[in-house]
């Protein structure tokens, strides 16, 4: 508890996001997560079925959306996990936009690999990997994306610091968790989450959004969509191990090929300070529907609280600067005069920055 | 359906062959781009008639289906746009109030009283009616958190709500004269922040227009806030006693343009925000009642009541202008992922770029570079 660095707090790297949050450092369980690894995703949706069945989420409408397999949509209150479909072809691929992916990989691929260069490819060079190979009727090659997406579970989680009532809270596993009995439904962690993944129930009114089957974790059993996966692209453990584990992952699909592998919210470093639950994608975040640059909120609440009391007090200044500048209705005039002179410094208002 | 669990010691019941790349992904397969291009990438129709203005010369960018990457709020606007006006005119007011009289201005004190309790009561309710549970409002009394503008507010507003509401009782009733003043100081020492805080509120979130705003909302919200009470003020009370509320408007009005403008340039193409569809159309009203009450009130509102009185109430529609259209902005901005994804993605870029010349310096040092240090995120560094 007394260890708790206090810069760590709102953003940036925090290796144990429960201890943070008050559990005892040694009695609480290792931090757990989801590793999605996106290349091997059937879109089978058994995830999203597994999650409505064992946390008996209620039925959220059953349209067509028209646009792709997917007819779920998005991440809300009753759905805790959505396979995004993409469909890529290369005419409707936009140009050059693997150009880029060539220095990042070549510095980041281990020896031996040279990514960039796969032999075989009979691709142009501006074409990066993978470019237009039409098929052998003048087809040009498909493919499908498939992405099955969940709460981040973020180790700085803009829900959980926005939540007014403390209904959400940091769970000994280091996730996410709404309290239902607490939730009064204002909805402010709605527009706080960077990936827009918890929403308010229509016709409930609270918040829900994935808890990482709290109730499964707590019995020593894996989440439901990470056991109903039949594939193994979710999969479930302690985050450190998963992150290990991806890592040696994108370097055998780079070794195979696939120059466009990267991670996604596993970095520490980055805006939320790490994702609890993190991809591996074989495309730009922004085409599964992820921020390519998510930020907390919060990380710049201090400058927003400083900003805030500045305004406070301009307003007191000004309000004060508006009386001493007009005459008093029974007042003295010699007061007046000097105070007003006074009360015209510069530029009235402070706005400052 | 699998056993498949990662533990201390390994991976345990992994399938067979899930480590394998599938073959659509290898060379010959295709490569990015489509997402959005095809589908997401689509503009909407409502810009255009200003994209010469855009700080971002191309706004192509990628999405899922041009389907929202955040959520926006589910408040609706009357509710919580309307909690900020009225926060603001009542947390302003009681500052006038305070100063009206101190400076012996009683009608215009006792006006101001009562307009901010007033003010305060439909303020709150307007939070609690916008509640998914109501009933759970003290709920908001459970925490202290200084993370969340809410619960801060909400706390404020149990210690200014009682203030405010006092010093109307006693200055209606004339009880208590000291406990009236007493009131009326703890209410106008209260009042900016109360005229404060919804800024951070709106700006501790996602929604770009809000949180990429949030240096400057704050002097936006208290100037809109002392553009409303003393439109309160110059509507209520009589002409002798208005000099001070003409000043005042004339500084806020003054004040908010400026902002407005400096957070314009500041926010770059999620500017178009704040110029686009309603929120635009509110932008422009808030501006023009506001400038036009600021300024019928410091020509006309001297001489002339009816003046002063159209003056206090174009100040009072101002403020409520730019309330709603800060809020409908951010809504917009939440709506189409084009806010979220252009900014985050170029801050990437340039973060890509810096990074890159700082290995290549590295490389010119000694030629040998740490490799895997770098996280494998980044494979899009577009040029």
């Amino acid at each position: 508890m007394s260890e708790i660095d206090i810069r760590s707090l709102l953003s940036g790297p925090e290796p144990d996001p429960a201890t943070d949050a008050g559990y005892d450092r040694d009695g609480h369980p290792e931090r757990v997560g989801f590793f999605t690894d996106t290349s091997v995703c059937i879109g089978c949706k058994a995830c999203e079925v597994a999650c409505k069945e064992w946390n008996a989420i209620p039925e959220d409408g059953l349209s067509l959306t028209g646009m792709s397999y997917d007819n779920t949509g998005d991440l809300g209150a009753s759905t805790w996990r959505h396979v995004a479909f993409i469909e890529q072809s290369a005419v409707t691929r936009g140009p050059g936009t693997t150009a880029g992916a060539g220095p990042e990989t070549g510095a980041t691929a281990g020896p031996g690999a040279p990514a960039t260069a796969v032999p075989g490819t009979a691709a142009p060079g501006d074409g990066g990997p993978g470019a237009a190979v039409p098929g052998p009727d003048g087809r040009t090659e498909l493919r499908w994306l498939m992405s099955s997406d969940v709460c981040k579970h973020c180790t700085h989680a803009a829900c959980l610091d926005v939540c007014p009532t403390g209904s959400l809270f940091r769970t000994e596993f280091g996730t996410v968790v709404v309290q239902e009995d607490i939730c009064n439904g204002c909805g402010y962690c709605v527009p706080a989450c960077p990936y827009g993944v918890i929403e308010q129930r229509p016709q409930d009114g609270r918040a829900f959004k994935c808890t990482m089957c709290y109730d499964r974790l707590g019995e020593g059993q894996e989440p439901a969509c990470a056991k109903a996966c039949p594939t193994d692209s979710i999969q479930f453990g302690p985050l450190d191990e998963l992150r290990d584990r991806a890592r040696r992952r994108v370097e055998q699909l780079k070794d195979a090929g696939v120059a466009d592998a990267r991670l996604y919210g596993e970095d520490p470093e980055d805006g939320v300070g790490g994702d609890g639950a993190f991809f591996l994608l074989l495309d730009d975040p922004e085409v599964y529907g992820l921020p390519p640059d998510p930020v907390v909120t919060t990380r710049d609440l201090p400058r927003m609280w400083a900003h805030a009391g500045a305004a406070a007090l301009s307003l007191l200044g000004g309000v004060a600067a508006a009386f001493l500048t007009s005459p008093a209705v029974r007042r003295r005039g010699g007061s007046v005069t000097r105070a007003t002179r006074a009360a015209r410094p510069g530029p009235g208002r402070g706005i400052g920055r | 359906m699998t056993g498949s669990d990662v533990t201390r010691s390994g991976t345990r019941g992994e399938r067979p062959g899930h480590e394998a790349a599938p073959g659509s992904l290898q060379p010959g397969g295709t490569s990015p781009g489509a997402g959005g291009n095809g589908n997401g990438g689509k503009r909407r129709g409502k810009r255009g008639k200003r994209g010469e203005e855009l700080m971002v010369p191309r706004a192509e960018f990628q999405s899922y289906y041009g389907r929202p990457v955040i959520k926006a709020p589910g408040w609706s606007s009357v509710d919580i746009a309307g909690y900020f006006y009225t926060g603001g005119l009542a947390g302003a007011g009681s500052v006038l109030a305070a100063g009206a009289q101190a400076t012996g201005r009683p009608a215009t004190a006792r006006a101001l009283k009562i307009s901010s309790a007033a003010a305060i009561g439909v303020s709150t309710a307007a939070l609690i009616h916008d509640l998914g549970r109501p009933g759970r409002f003290a709920n908001m009394l459970r925490v202290i958190k200084p993370t969340s503008p809410m619960s801060m507010g909400s706390w404020l507003l149990s210690a200014y709500g009682p203030a405010a509401g006092a010093a109307a009782v006693l200055e209606t009733t004339g009880w208590f004269p000291r406990l009236n003043t007493l009131a009326t100081g703890a209410a106008a020492t209260l009042g900016p922040a109360v005229a404060s805080y919804t800024a951070v509120l709106a700006a501790d979130t996602a929604v770009p227009a809000w949180h990429e705003a949030h240096r400057e909302l704050p002097y936006l919200f208290v100037a809109s806030a002392t553009a409303a009470a003393s439109g309160m003020a110059l509507a209520t009370a009589p002409v002798r006693e208005n000099a001070s509320a003409r000043h005042a408007a004339l500084l806020a009005a003054a004040c908010e343009a400026a902002v407005v403008r400096l957070k314009r340039r500041r926010l770059g193409m999620i500017a178009e925000t704040y110029r686009q569809g309603k929120a635009g159309r509110l932008m422009r009203a808030a501006e023009l009642l506001t400038a036009g009450g600021a300024l019928g009130a410091a020509l006309l509102g001297r001489r002339y009541r009816g003046a002063a009185v159209a003056s206090g109430l174009a100040l009072l529609a101002g403020s409520a202008c730019t309330r709603f259209g800060v809020f409908h902005a951010g809504i917009a901005s939440a709506e189409d992922p084009k806010y979220t994804v252009v900014p985050q993605r170029e801050r990437l870029e340039q973060r890509y770029r810096e990074q890159a010349e700082q290995r290549e310096a590295e490389h010119a040092g000694d030629g040998e570079v740490t490799d895997g240090d770098r996280p494998a995120g980044g494979g899009a560094t577009a040029a």
